[in-house]
């Protein structure tokens, strides 16, 4: 004991928990840190005149910046702002929640709806309600998610390597970027080619500069792009070298080379760009939707995104990323909602953060889930990483969500990291690119991550890249390398891929590629109007994404236990000898063992053979000068039956009940079932010493004294569930042994000793 | 010939008319195969939208309620047609301060009207020289 202490030790045991490296904010309205109150958020207003905007939240139109300009002139329809705005901002709020009010006739209202308008009525919604809500509006029924493929070296065999595992576990879209500005065509078609391998249609981006990215693009190595940000202040949006009008521009330049396009923006870049002009998270969020809706791109990159960690600091922040989400999609923007930039250290809030978008379903889920370890991630960290993509997996199959994942086997995965190392290094040297060696090769195919890779240097890779970006190469050259060398599928799920811009399909809102089918809120339009509609997993989807590996079952828990029989028979020998009788022995204690024990089942679930466990039971015994007599019971598996009848049974009416997965009890005579001398609950943590003293304390007891109860102690593991599964299928089996009425049995019990 | 537009049945295109989706110099989808492309037959100019399917993807938007997508890829169909350094030109001319004066802007928009006959992106184009003036963007940030 510390003596002086003046502190409550639970706060320095709180200041070690990865939380308290999260900073928090103060809210302060006048600073810009307020999530849905800012101190110049105007009251929601709209004047029009013939047909024309000439007040909006406020702010006439002589005095509108480019922003409020570029929403009045084409967010606005003048056709039905008059009746929208009309809808007090509770009554839209409810109209959000209630199943009966279709999405499209709010996506309809949207149009005449102000930005302050907008915020207003989600602000009104609770968290559960903008969840809700957002299952509702979003635009396409069918979940999606998208993946940040990156590593540190920017090395393209692991990019392909990691691509083809992205597609592997289900991701629609895949995202990559540069470690080094130079390497964006090297990285380009590393990730592309890796992504054709196993199927086709997983559309592709690679974010870097913006006119870089446009030419990346053109040469038909990426089939979308979506770093396009907007800001919902004109300071910031200028400090970010662009206007409305040119990133306007930009969605036309890449819709007319039949490139899928979505706007960027997420809560809080105002503030961090030095610009927020004392308005909420919120309301500044509302304003750049809007623009997005006005320029006309198809979807939005939202929800904090790079400011997500800024607005989890505040009060309300993370609500607030929900709330700016729904207003995506109210305005019927594909959504890829954020859930990338990790916000917190606390696995606890990351878990709390992905859950309400995993239930709901979004677009894309993740605008960027970290399918590559967190140090590879060279966007930085996402909300969940390639580290904790199997906790994300098993979230799908708790509660039976779509997140747009599938497990995949381990031998699958080890196949695809070949073929699509492979085909990157036969492009490469197809293409005279570079020479990868087998070490290289094979150091990829394995690796976790890029520490663990022996393969290009990023000099290497600027060579590489160069050479692709000076001689012109582009995609339909990476076909004919891919078919030369005999990856038929991989060149046709590449040439499928620029074929999409052909149609321009994808161009549509919310648009992904299924078993080779567009699939946008045009042809899979999310009906949500209760239960029973909208999305709703299939019977073939649903045991795709429950067949998590390593489960258990009866049979593999009889497997296992089999492999222990034998050892056990050559410890201990058990022989039956008939029915158990009454002892009369006052220094006898009787352990009455369950229906399978030692007969098919032979360990406890700390992993003793039930040979150690008797043992020391017998030696705690006699080391108080009593003797242990053993009874099979076969009426009964459970623990107080089997201690209490050993007690009717014994001599010195003192009894132990044992289980064969170790679980233990000290009973006596006359004693109501569940009223035992002493419980032995905790079987995973109970130790041979443990069982040692059980004896002997259970001999003491036959002697009438009152022992200190042996104490297992438990560092507070959850032990249910590392354990009960298989509990529960052990004491299955043990139950069906169990015969109404059936009698005790004695048995003699041998230990077997091999000479040394 | 019918005039009537494109509708939400007719998408998506490549399943409900793969024959009459045709890439920029005229194939159709279904003659874009792996088989032409390593014959040498097929070049990224191939694999280019065209005006038209761009004009059919905007009507298919306003047919789906979504007019500002429409309006977008109405000038995406304009601008299919513009050589790509064009685009990337007046997307930097576009940028903040890049224009040192509306004439700047008033003269590109001249180029698209008379040069490509792109009339959306000239007006759209004049839109922005008046914006950009009365905002103050003519002015060098580097």
């Amino acid at each position: 004991m510390t003596t002086g202490a003046n502190r409550w030790q639970r706060f320095a045991d709180w200041d070690l928990r990865p939380l308290r490296l999260d900073r928090f904010a103060a809210e302060d309205p006048e600073n810009g840190f307020s999530a849905f109150r800012g101190r110049n958020d105007p009251q929601a207003s709209l004047a029009i005149e013939d047909g024309r905007v000439t007040v909006l939240d406020g702010v006439p139109e002589a005095r509108f910046d480019m922003i409020d300009h570029y929403i009045a002139r084409y967010h606005i329809d003048p056709s039905v702002a008059a009746e929208a705005m009309a809808i007090p901002a509770a009554e839209l709020a409810r109209m959000l929640v209630d199943m009966n009010v279709p999405r499209t006739e709010l996506t309809r209202l949207a149009h005449g709806l102000s930005p302050a308008r907008l915020a207003e009525a989600v602000a009104n919604l609770s968290a559960l309600e903008i969840a809700f809500a957002y299952g509702k509006m979003r635009a396409r029924r069918t979940p999606g998610n998208q993946a940040h493929v990156t590593n540190a070296k920017d090395d393209p065999l692991q990019l392909a390597a990691d691509a083809a595992t992205a597609v592997a576990f289900g991701f629609d879209e895949i995202e990559t970027t540069v470690r080094v500005s130079r390497n964006a065509w090297s990285n380009a078609l590393a990730c592309a080619v890796g992504s054709a391998v196993g199927r086709a249609g997983t559309l592709f981006q690679c974010s870097c500069e913006e006119a870089e990215e446009l030419k990346i693009g053109m040469a038909g190595f990426t089939s979308y792009a979506e770093t396009v940000s907007v800001y919902g202040t004109e300071r910031a949006f200028i400090d970010g070298d662009d206007t409305p009008w040119s990133k306007a521009w930009l969605a036309s330049a890449y819709a007319s080379r039949g490139i899928k396009m979505r706007c960027t923006s997420g809560a809080a870049s105002e503030l961090l760009m030095g610009f927020h002009e004392a308005k909420s998270l919120l309301y500044l969020e509302a304003r750049c939707l809007c623009l997005q809706r006005a320029i006309g791109v198809q979807g939005t990159q939202n929800g904090g995104i790079d400011g997500a960690p800024l607005a989890a600091t505040m009060p309300g922040g993370v609500r607030e990323l929900m709330a700016e989400n729904l207003i995506a999609v109210w305005l019927d923007l594909e959504c890829a909602s954020g859930n990338d930039a990790r916000p917190t250290e606390s696995e606890i809030r990351v878990g709390a953060k992905i859950l309400p978008y995993l239930i709901s379903g979004s677009d894309l889920i993740c605008s960027g889930f970290g399918s590559i370890l967190k140090y590879d991630n060279s966007f930085n960290p996402s909300l969940l990483n390639g580290e904790e993509l199997e906790d994300y997996l098993v979230l799908q199959r708790d509660f039976e969500a779509d997140g747009g994942l599938v497990p995949v086997e381990e031998t699958r995965v080890l196949e695809l990291r070949r073929r699509a190392v492979d085909a990157v290094s036969a492009v490469l040297e197809e293409l005279d690119l570079a020479a990868p060696e087998a070490r290289m090769k094979e150091s990829v195919v394995v690796a976790s991550g890029s520490d663990d890779t022996d393969s290009f240097t990023p000099r290497q890779v600027a060579l590489i890249s160069e050479k692709i970006s000076e001689r012109g190469i582009s995609m339909l050259d990476v076909v004919r390398a891919l078919d030369r060398r005999g990856f038929a599928d991989e060149a046709r799920n590449l040439l499928f891929l620029l074929r999409l811009r052909v149609s321009g399909d994808y161009l549509q809102t919310s648009a992904l590629i299924r078993q080779g089918r567009v699939m946008s809120a045009v042809n899979d339009p999310n009906d949500y109007a209760g239960p029973g509609t909208g999305y709703r997993m299939s019977e073939d989807r649903r045991r795709d994404i429950v067949g998590i590996r390593d489960v258990l079952d009866r049979a593999e828990v009889l497997r296992t236990e089999g492999t222990f029989a034998k050892a056990e028979g050559g410890r201990i020998r058990y022989r039956e000898m008939g029915p158990a009788q009454t002892g009369d022995d006052p220094g006898e204690v009787v352990v009455g063992v369950s229906p399978g024990f030692g007969l098919k089942l032979f360990r406890t679930l700390a992993g003793h053979p039930l040979s150690a466990v008797l043992k020391e039971i017998k030696a705690g015994v006699e080391e108080r000068g009593l003797r242990l007599r053993v009874v099979r019971l076969l009426h009964t598996a459970d623990t107080s039956f089997l201690g209490l009848s050993a007690a009717t049974l014994s001599g010195s009416g003192v009894g132990i009940g044992l289980q064969a997965k170790g679980t233990a009890v000290i009973h006596q005579r006359g004693r109501l079932p569940h009223n035992n001398l002493e419980l032995f609950s905790n079987a995973p943590i109970t130790s041979l010493d443990h069982y040692r003293r059980l004896g002997s304390n259970a001999a003491s007891h036959a002697l009438g004294e009152l022992p200190d109860p042996v104490v297992v102690p438990t560092r507070g593991e959850a032990l249910g569930s590392r354990h009960h599964a298989r509990v529960a299928l052990i004491y299955a089996i043990e139950t069906s042994l169990t015969r109404d009425g059936a009698a005790p049995q004695e048995i003699e019990i041998e230990f077997m000793e091999a000479a040394e | 010939m019918t005039t009537r537009p494109f509708g939400i049945p007719d998408y998506p295109l490549a399943e409900t008319c793969p024959g009459e989706v045709r890439g920029a110099r005229g194939l159709s989808l279904d003659e874009l195969t792996l088989e032409r492309v390593v014959a040498g037959e097929i070049a990224m100019e191939d694999l280019r939208i065209t005006p038209q399917s761009l004009s059919r993807q905007a009507e298919i938007s306003r047919a789906a309620g979504r007019p500002t997508l429409a309006l977008n890829l109405e000038r995406a169909a304009e601008m299919a047609a513009l050589p790509q350094r064009v685009i990337m030109e007046i997307y930097e001319l576009l940028r903040p301060g890049r224009a040192k004066s509306e004439a700047e802007l008033i003269s590109a928009a001249k180029l698209l009207r008379e040069t490509y006959g792109t009339f959306k992106l000239a007006d759209f184009l004049e839109e922005a020289a008046e914006v950009y003036r009365r905002r103050g963007l003519y002015m060098g940030r580097y």
